[in-house]
């Protein structure tokens, strides 16, 4: 799968950056952290989970339609004609993938590190901190990636993926899905109070709601431009964009580009901090 | 080490205590909240200039230069959405403060258990917790009607008529969300539910970002139960005069107080219910 | 409310309270006088708790009859509350505001005055010894200084009675010994103290008078002392032989005491000279593990009761 030819490529990855050996962070069971993920979410309360899915779902009828029936046909990259729909249907996938994300490696992960105390007991077992990195990585990464497969299952019969080419669109939503899941951890272990973890959303709310989600960002003068494209869900968005409306370059590999950095670099630094809380 | 100055049962009017009990629980939300002033303006705030400035001005842009959209409103689109962002404003204000904080009073702190046991009552409680939520309310959207004037969204001559539609949204909706989490024995991510599917469909279904009439009849229901709905359409016709029947001024605000009387008529039984046990 | 009204400043006639099939309190009759520190002694479960609840004026009876100063809890609630200290057995503390915001905020829904507050707040932070605390949060203090600050929020209104929920559950001795302290004085004060406990000491320390409360019902009723004197001796001894010889050691020693109670882990004797007891016991051949000789207690009296002991 996919999935687990990414984990164990940045396993590799993270594997070689390091100059001594990764024993000592690495037991090859993060698989065991999934286990226990899937028991945890089956007690959960599911209509949480599903919520997270549906939110995308009633912008894009709300705007999409509502606002479309304002706006008329917009031009993308190609010159041609686009309708306002399938022009954020992409946007909102690559939102609906880091959502997805976001919850599992944010907000689950605060509650285990300063309510359940659970990474202190798996670290006390023979799971290092790159397997608890890498499984929890893993557990966020795969809820992305079922929300933007939902989000897909919903734009597809309504005709807003107008090329094959839309098709790389999961792998592109798993990649931006993996980027934000391993960094969201690795952030959230600085942040002690639910008053700090709100602050989160003030990150989000923005990125959302101007990285070219519902208007081009030409529409902003040059320098919040550069601001805009710096950001990941930018990145993503164009990203999926391109693929769905069949606008191939050379250039979307510089996105791709962007999240593999995000996705070592978050690993690296996830595992640095859990060795940092609980290794010492 | 001191001993107590003590005359017992002298220190306390009865019918004083009994009196301004609402007002007294309200003073002390509203004390507690001016703790954490900056999150209260930021959340009270934060949300809505944000919506304001990427939907407003950037789909505004789109909107206003398709001639199609601009017959529909006759207005510009930040002028259209302005009112209903209000609106949103008022009723976030009072959500952040009807939810986890009232919540709070109930089952992790219990706090309202201490204080049902002084003279103030179960009503009183719930009186004072909405009073202090309208106070909430009340204060971010004065200051989002500032930011709307600055941005001349709204004529300065509508601010006060607006302050009046967008609070009784916020009335409206703070007494059943006051009525819901009453209800919640155990914070099992009900208002991540709520949150995402009653208030996020009533905000994006409710014409606030487009004329209900453009969606689909049977989506306009949405609009139809929802508050957003009724203070936009209120806001819209205090704001720039959009064309509105005198009896249909009178089904909006009836509306809202409608759900002013039933989300009481829920709250108080269950408050009182409730700390009784 | 005068001093002249009536000295029974609480009445409970056939007080009953159902929770749909469960009958938490059973018709229970009692009178608590103004000034007197009065108990509910029973194991957890026992309807302490649920009777104190109905005392507050917070939870309505199913039937029965209730007076607390003279008035009728289920319409003058607020009146009755006005008068009344609380203190939960949980705190319930606000955790966010610091220790004289608790008793301040508290203090203004009595409708008390900013300015007789402000002296207040400092007065019974001095008699709760947490003047040097006062700016600290609520939840920054330790268990005990917790418990302090529920009392002192209780006293801000200067109750007719304060009720004191478990009042020392989950504290360290040292910490109740403070507590105890700071109680008596109360007492001394002219405070009518309402206590529910489910530790003898406590009770023996604590109240002038009480009640033995179990199922629901009250078990028996007066001072620590004429309980004791009442359901059991003057002296007890406790001899240990080992889980399974106890049983049958006990034949042997019955008829040299008043009464013999085996419990699982240990037999009870039951006797007016403990000393005299033990060495006959010794003398007999037996040789227990462990012996100790003590004063009868309310632990006793409830064995007696109920053959159960209260603390599990």
């Amino acid at each position: 799968m996919i999935t687990q030819a990414l984990v164990s490529q940045a396993v590799l990855i993270a594997e070689k950056r390091r100059n001594n050996p990764a024993a000592s962070v690495y037991s090859g069971r993060a698989r065991m952290m999934l286990e226990r993920g899937v028991y945890a979410a089956k007690s959960s309360n599911w209509l949480v989970i599903v919520s997270g899915f549906f939110e995308p779902v009633f912008y894009l009828l709300a705007f999409g339609f509502g606002i479309g029936q304002l706006i008329g046909n917009l031009t993308d990259g190609n010159g041609n004609p686009v309708t306002y729909a399938a022009f954020i249907a992409p946007a909102l996938l690559a939102t609906s993938a880091m959502n997805g994300a976001i919850y599992d490696s944010t907000w689950n992960v605060f509650f285990k590190l300063h309510f359940g105390k659970i990474y202190q007991v798996m670290l006390s077992s023979s799971l290092g901190p790159l397997d608890v990195a890498l499984g929890e990585i893993t557990w966020a990464l795969l809820r992305g990636l079922v929300y933007s497969l939902g989000f897909m299952a919903i734009v597809v019969p309504l005709g807003l993926i107008t090329d094959a080419w839309g098709l790389l669109a999961i792998p592109a939503a798993t990649l931006i899905a993996f980027g934000f899941a391993s960094f969201g951890m690795a952030i959230t272990s600085y942040f002690h109070s639910f008053q700090q973890m709100n602050w989160l959303n003030f990150f989000l709310l923005p990125m959302f709601l101007f990285s070219g989600t519902f208007f081009p960002v030409s529409v902003f003068p040059q320098w919040i431009q550069v601001i805009v494209q710096a950001l990941p869900l930018w990145q993503g968005v164009e990203l999926v964009r391109s693929l769905t409306l069949g606008i191939i370059h050379w250039g979307l590999l510089g996105h791709v580009a962007y999240f593999v950095v995000m996705i070592v670099g978050g690993m690296w630094f996830t595992t640095v901090r859990l060795r940092a809380l609980f290794m010492r | 080490m001191s001993d107590l100055n003590f005359k017992p049962g002298q220190a306390v009017d009865p019918q004083k205590a009994i009196r301004w009990g609402s007002l007294r629980v309200a003073e002390y939300r509203i004390y507690s909240m001016s703790k954490w002033m900056g999150s209260v303006i930021a959340y009270g705030l934060g949300n809505p200039v944000l919506y304001l400035v990427s939907i407003g001005l950037g789909i505004g842009a789109l909107v206003d230069a398709n001639s199609a959209g601009q017959s529909v409103l006759g207005v510009s689109y930040l002028q259209f959405v302005a009112p209903a962002l209000l609106a949103a404003a008022a009723i976030q204000g009072v959500m952040d403060e009807v939810t986890f904080p009232t919540m709070d009073g109930f089952i992790w702190d219990k706090l309202f258990y201490a204080i049902n046991a002084t003279s103030v009552s179960s009503y009183q409680i719930a009186n004072g917790v909405m009073l202090a939520a309208l106070a909430r309310g009340m204060f971010t959207v004065s200051l989002y009607l500032g930011v709307l004037v600055a941005f001349a969204a709204i004529p300065i001559s509508s601010v006060l008529p607006l302050l009046l539609s967008s609070m009784f949204a916020a009335w409206a909706w703070s007494t059943v969300m006051l009525a819901v989490t009453a209800r919640l024995e155990r914070d099992e991510g009900y208002f991540a539910i709520i949150g995402r599917f009653v208030i996020a469909p009533m905000f994006l279904f409710s014409g606030t970002f487009y004329p209900l009439q453009l969606m689909p009849i049977y989506l306009q229901p949405i609009g139809w139960i929802s508050p957003f709905w009724h203070s936009a359409e209120l806001g819209r016709t205090l704001s720039y005069g959009a064309a509105m029947e005198p009896a249909m001024f009178l089904v909006h605000i009836g509306y809202l107080l409608f759900l002013v009387v039933v989300g009481l008529a829920f709250a108080y039984p269950k408050f009182k219910q409730r700390l009784a046990k | 409310m005068s001093q002249s009204a009536n000295d029974v400043v609480i009445q409970a006639k056939g007080l009953t309270k159902k929770y749909k099939d469960f009958v938490a309190v059973d018709g229970i009759d009692f009178e608590v006088k103004r000034g007197e520190s009065f108990g509910l002694l029973g194991p957890n479960g026992a309807g302490k708790s649920t009777t104190m609840k109905m005392i507050s004026s917070v939870s309505q009876r199913t039937s029965g009859e209730l007076k607390i100063l003279g008035k009728e809890p289920n319409t003058h609630g607020p009146e009755i509350r006005a008068h009344l200290g609380v203190v939960p057995q949980k705190d319930l503390l606000d955790r966010e505001l610091k220790v004289w915001e608790n008793i301040f905020t508290y203090g203004r829904y009595f409708g008390l005055s900013r300015k007789f507050l402000k002296g207040k707040v400092d007065e019974l932070l001095e008699f709760a010894q947490l003047t040097e605390k006062r700016n600290a949060k609520a939840d920054d203090l330790s268990g005990g200084m917790q418990r302090r600050l529920a009392i002192a929020r209780g006293l801000v209104n200067e109750p007719e009675i304060l009720l004191l929920d478990e009042p020392t559950t989950g504290l360290d001795p040292q910490a109740r010994h403070v507590l105890w302290d700071r109680l008596f004085r109360l007492k001394e004060q002219g405070v009518t103290l309402v206590i529910t406990t489910h530790y003898m000491d406590e009770a023996e320390q604590l109240c002038d008078r009480l009640i033995v409360m179990d199922n629901g019902k009250i078990m028996a009723e007066g001072s620590p002392a004429e309980l004791i004197k009442q359901y059991s001796s003057k002296e007890v001894v406790e001899v240990r032989f080992g889980t399974d010889k106890n049983e049958k050691t006990a034949e042997k020693l019955a008829g040299l005491a008043d009464r013999i109670e085996v419990l699982p882990d240990r037999i009870l004797l039951y006797t007016a000279k403990g000393e005299e007891l033990l060495a006959q016991i010794l003398e007999s051949g037996l040789h227990p593990v462990t012996s100790l000789v003590r004063r009868s207690s309310l632990e006793d009296v409830f064995l007696r009761l109920t053959g159960r002991t209260l603390v599990d």
